[in-house]
């Protein structure tokens, strides 16, 4: 199924929470939604006959300055068909929902978005650090983060 | 020392070797040492090309041992993180002494490439543990790291094992009253 006619199912499904589509970017086409949806939308699109998205190959989070990403990259391997899922979050409140019972693939790149970005999964079962030291404060990858000058007295610059 | 010299040719001289006591076992322990391999990066790949059978390590008649307190000098070969460099730190503590610090690679060094914009990256074994032996490289070649082990026997072949304080003491005295600017680590060792 191609990404556009993966977008018109979603729209006739969801209607205003598939927010839009872009296929004109660099890159894999994308669809937008509102970030409280995306289990809903996540659930659905595992298990509708004509969908089948049974793997999420990953889940990436940037940083744009005025607010967060995450990006869903998610595969179909019965029906061969890919499609990337879009959400913005603000940066004084970044919860999403967590898509772990969709896929379980999330729970470790969920993990690692929370470590290094700062987005917080809601309901995720083990929300902790994956990559830092569990102690570590801030998250590094963002935009604003200085690092410290001591971890536990050894200098870092 | 001309042991060896001696080993291959017996009579030569009587059949007598003169040495040292010291020297004995300064020569034994150098030519014995083994290592608690602490491979962290890219540079334990390399490590493992220098342990097999082109490169052969083993033949400096070192041996690779999981355990700290087995080992007497420790091979950090790579980049060492923040989180592990506890790790290590806890491992040094735990060889049994003497006790030696091979640090192999750039990151090992100095930070290498995270030197000025890595957040997570030690900026050099020497802020928390003692090195003795900086092997340069990014990783090293194979050659690099023997000339390195071929400077941490050296280094032991010279190292006092009798009346070790007061000697040190009186080097240390050596060293404050030269011109020397560098840290103690920089001297020539005699090869």
């Amino acid at each position: 199924m191609q990404a556009k006619e993966i977008y018109e199912v979603l729209k006739t499904e969801f209607g205003d929470s598939i927010i839009s589509f872009n296929d004109t970017a660099a890159g894999d086409p994308f669809i937008e939604i509102q970030s409280d949806k995306i289990l809903e939308i996540g659930l659905f699109l595992r298990d509708n006959e004509s969908l089948l998205f049974d793997f999420l190959n990953s889940i990436t989070a940037m940083d744009l300055v005025d607010k967060l990403a995450a990006v869903y990259h998610i595969y179909s391997v019965s029906l061969n068909h890919r499609i990337v899922i879009k959400l913005f979050v603000p940066k004084d409140n970044p919860k999403v929902p967590t898509v772990e019972r969709c896929w379980r693939t999330a729970d470790w790149h969920e993990r690692e978005a929370w470590d290094l970005i700062g987005i917080e999964f809601v309901g995720h079962h083990n929300l902790i650090r994956i990559l830092c030291p569990y102690d570590w404060e801030g998250h590094p990858l963002r935009k604003d983060y200085t690092a410290p000058e001591f971890y536990h007295g050894i200098k870092v610059n | 020392m001309g042991i060896l010299n001696r080993l291959n040719d017996p009579t030569e001289g009587g059949g007598i070797v003169l040495a040292t006591v010291e020297d004995i076992l300064n020569w034994g322990r150098s030519k014995s040492d083994w290592y608690l391999q602490f491979g962290l990066a890219c540079c334990a790949i390399e490590f493992m090309a220098v342990n097999a059978a082109h490169y052969d390590l083993m033949r400096y008649g070192i041996i690779f041992r999981s355990s700290p307190r087995q080992a007497d000098f420790l091979f950090v070969t790579g980049t060492v993180t923040l989180k592990m460099a506890e790790r290590v730190k806890r491992l040094y503590e735990q060889l049994a002494e003497p006790r030696y610090v091979i640090a192999v690679g750039s990151c090992a060094a100095s930070g290498g490439p995270y030197w000025e914009h890595g957040y997570h990256v030690l900026k050099g074994l020497d802020q928390i543990i003692p090195v003795d032996v900086y092997i340069p490289g990014c990783p090293p070649r194979p050659e690099a790291f023997q000339e390195g082990m071929m400077k941490l026997q050296a280094m032991i072949n010279q190292e006092a094992i009798f009346n070790k304080r007061k000697r040190i003491a009186e080097e240390d005295a050596k060293f404050q009253n030269s011109n020397f600017t560098d840290s103690p680590s920089d001297i020539q060792i005699k090869m």
